[in-house]
């Protein structure tokens, strides 16, 4: 047996996981947008009812979502072996398999990748690795344009915004918002929108038509994420609904792939469970348009090259937490999202990271590490929708009690508490015995005129600020109780 | 049975009707209640916001107060959805065995008010008069941690006089979420203006809950709105005659 003289750190996520600005803050700016909060409340509840339909038409729900998550709970437990397999499978059939501890290492492997093919622009199909570790700037600052062509990528691209939705990344954008994007921006990214452009949503969906058939036609190399990969064959996996994706993985010479660790499922068998799952909370659809599979390379069909980076990015440092790793079965359909009151209401942008909602609130700070993100495992009310709907049942209301803990954990060293701290200490040893807290309740009358005359000390006037402060009573339950008996 | 009342630290100091309701409801069903003057809180709030190690007593107290009752009942949906699903976790975590073993006997035998007296005792009927225009919002955590389903509603129904109008978009949060109201206040306060909305579209009197808690939030925002809308708990309705 081998005894480590200190166990080897599994490196922290880094890339567009974090923003810096806490989600108050950020939350409070969002709210003030009455055109996001417009667009994101009618887009999240007809999704809401639809995915609710989709879902009641399977007898096997329940059953279907206990084998998704007790399959991706295996591939946690043996990832080192399934990885393995997966890369031997992959280099077997002529790919070759690259692992990047983080984004960083991913972003320099694919641009040294397209750098050695010679091309100066690549195509994109949707992917939230690539968007997590900023992998678009890399390849813009070293000469490479990056062109994205999911209708929705490619809005938020042309934009100069964000992504605010896994699915729907332009779900903060109403037509008429798309259409000015579309005008303005298209020709100095190829070809230009057709004259007289409205907002109607089939000639919004032509003008991108035609300026991505350019960018399909001319790429030389695509750059695209994976839903899976099964193992035992090498097999990569990508569900999409446009056939943009399909265009980037077949036609040009050169496939990168990038993908992370959790992303693997054993066999072909564990897919199909998958391929029911994802659709019909995602969309809300029986089965997606288009699913394109590939495994390796095959001469005379498709690309002649095909590398497939391995990303952690904090996923190692994620499966270290025992009451966190479930986060890791995430197969980024985004039900939760649609479900969300607080993500209803904010919008994606203000959680700060590629991965919004429910599901971006406890895997962001898992994966950069709490201290980078403490205020995301408070952003939520913990009403408990995001863990009825989710495909693979991640107990995320639970998770985010857990990470709440570490965060306050992470704050005692602190050689001044902050003041919550004090407050809940002290709540604490009042209620530790009974004798106490009867002295405290008895206050509360005192508390009375205050209450009246509104004279409330933090955190009361944060609560007052809309709502009105109840007054105590002149007795108290436990004194009645008394009384009577 | 021998039944204890968890009164819950919020009824205590500040809603005592709420307790005097299901002491009374109780006792006009044939049942005797006692409160154990031992119990405070259950910690909920230190635990939901991650105070676990400052919660560790608490959850040692409840056991401690509520150990050798049949039935612990309270008329809370979030403090009974604590005790059972967040305590024995926190027990275990404590490495006391003889401790956890208490914990999962208490936690066992807690029950939310609607699911004691349709559960347990078997009544839907419970013999109440109150004749108002009410709209029911069912909590989060009885709705989603407990699953107490339409047990509040099938009570309702039966209340004599009792004019019930369904809540839109009842199964949406009001915003409160504990310390959630006070560390995003501004995103609980939008969602607290949407749930107004939806319970002034209904034209109700009143609108109750089995959480005090949530309506102290949705009552805070009526009152401050001159609604006229007034936040009752679900015990005061049943215990009404």
């Amino acid at each position: 047996m081998t005894t480590f003289l200190g166990l080897p750190t599994a490196p922290a996520g880094v890339g567009h996981l974090s923003s810096g600005r806490p989600f108050p803050d950020a939350a409070r700016a969002a709210l003030a947008d009455t055109q996001l909060r417009g667009n994101l409340g009618h887009a999240t509840s007809t999704i809401r009812t639809k995915r609710a339909r989709a879902v009641a038409e399977l007898p096997d729900w329940a059953r279907l979502r206990a084998a998704g998550a007790a399959i991706k709970d295996d591939v946690l437990a043996n990832l080192d072996r399934y990885l393995v397999q997966l890369e031997e499978q992959v280099t077997a059939r002529g790919g070759t398999v690259h692992w990047a501890r983080d984004a960083a290492e991913a972003n320099s492997i694919v641009t040294r990748l397209v750098k050695a093919t010679g091309a100066r622009a690549v195509v994109k199909v949707k992917s939230m690795a690539t968007q997590e570790i900023g992998l678009n700037e890399a390849l813009e600052s070293a000469g490479i344009a990056a062109w994205e062509t999911d209708l929705a990528e490619l809005i938020v691209q042309l934009g100069n915004d964000e992504p605010s939705h896994i699915l729907v990344p332009a779900i903060h954008r109403n037509r008429t918002e798309i259409r000015d994007i579309f005008v303005r921006e298209m020709a100095s990214a190829g070809r230009p929108a057709p004259d007289g452009l409205t907002d109607d949503p089939a000639a919004l969906a032509e003008a991108a038509r035609l300026h991505l058939r350019e960018k399909f036609l001319s790429a030389r190399v695509a750059i695209s994420g994976a839903n899976f990969a099964v193992a035992e064959t090498g097999t990569l996996a990508v569900v999409e609904s446009e056939g943009n994706g399909r265009m980037c993985l077949t036609l040009p010479r050169t496939l990168i792939t990038v993908m992370g660790i959790e992303k693997l499922v054993p066999t072909w068998r564990d897919l199909e469970v998958f391929l029911q799952l994802l659709p019909r909370s995602s969309t809300a659809e029986r089965m997606n348009p288009y699913t394109s599979m590939w495994t390796g390379v095959t001469p005379g069909d498709g690309p002649g090259e095909f590398h497939l980076v391995l990303l952690d990015n904090g996923r190692t440092a994620t499966l270290a937490d025992p009451e966190g790793r479930s986060a890791l079965r995430c197969i980024r359909c985004s039900a939760c999202l649609n479900v969300c009151p607080v993500y209803e209401r904010t919008g994606g942008h203000a959680y700060g990271s590629v991965y919004p909602g429910p599901i971006g609130a406890v895997l962001s700070p898992q994966l950069t590490g709490v201290e980078a993100n403490k205020s995301l495992p408070y952003a939520s009310s913990l009403c408990g929708a995001c863990y009825d709907v989710c495909p693979v049942a991640i107990d995320i209301p639970t998770m985010l009690v857990h990470l709440r803990e570490r965060v306050v954990d992470a704050g005692r060293s602190r050689v001044l508490p902050a003041p919550e701290r004090v407050a809940m200490a002290a709540a604490a040893w009042t209620m530790a015995r009974p004798s106490r807290w009867r002295r405290v309740l008895r206050l509360g009358r005192w508390a009375r005129p205050m209450a009246r005359w509104r004279i409330l000390p933090p955190p009361v006037s944060t609560w007052a600020a809309a709502r009105d402060v109840p007054v105590p009573p002149k007795q108290t339950f436990r004194d009645w109780w008394k009384e009577r008996r | 049975m021998k039944i204890a009342l968890f009164t819950t630290c919020l009824v205590d100091g500040l809603f005592p009707d709420v307790g005097k309701a299901t002491v009374t409801l109780l006792e006009r069903l044939g049942h005797q209640v006692e409160v154990p003057l031992d119990q405070t809180c259950c910690g909920q709030m230190h635990l939901n916001t991650g105070y676990t190690r400052e919660a560790r007593p608490m959850v040692r107290g409840f056991a401690e107060a509520f150990t050798g009752y049949d039935a612990i009942v309270a008329p809370s949906g979030s403090c009974v959805g604590s005790v059972r699903h967040q305590h024995p976790a926190v027990a275990r975590r404590m490495r006391d065995s003889a401790l956890a073993r208490q914990v999962d006997a208490v936690s066992g035998r807690v029950y939310e008010l609607s699911e004691f007296l349709i559960d347990v005792l078997g009544v839907e009927d419970v013999g109440a008069r109150y004749p108002h225009r009410v709209t029911y919002h069912p909590t989060c955590h009885s709705l989603r941690l407990l699953r107490v389903e339409d047990k509040p509603l099938r009570l309702l129904r039966a209340v004599r006089g009792l004019d019930l109008v369904e809540l839109p978009d009842a199964e949406q949060c009001c915003g409160f979420g504990g310390t959630f109201a006070l560390k995003n206040a501004d995103v609980s306060t939008a969602m607290l203006a949407d749930k107004m909305t939806s319970i002034l579209t209904t034209d109700a009197e009143v609108v109750t809950a089995g959480d005090s808690s949530c309506l102290m939030h949705i009552g805070g925002g009526l009152s401050r709105l001159r609604s006229g809308v007034r936040p009752v708990h679900l015990a005061e309705i049943l215990a009404a005659t």
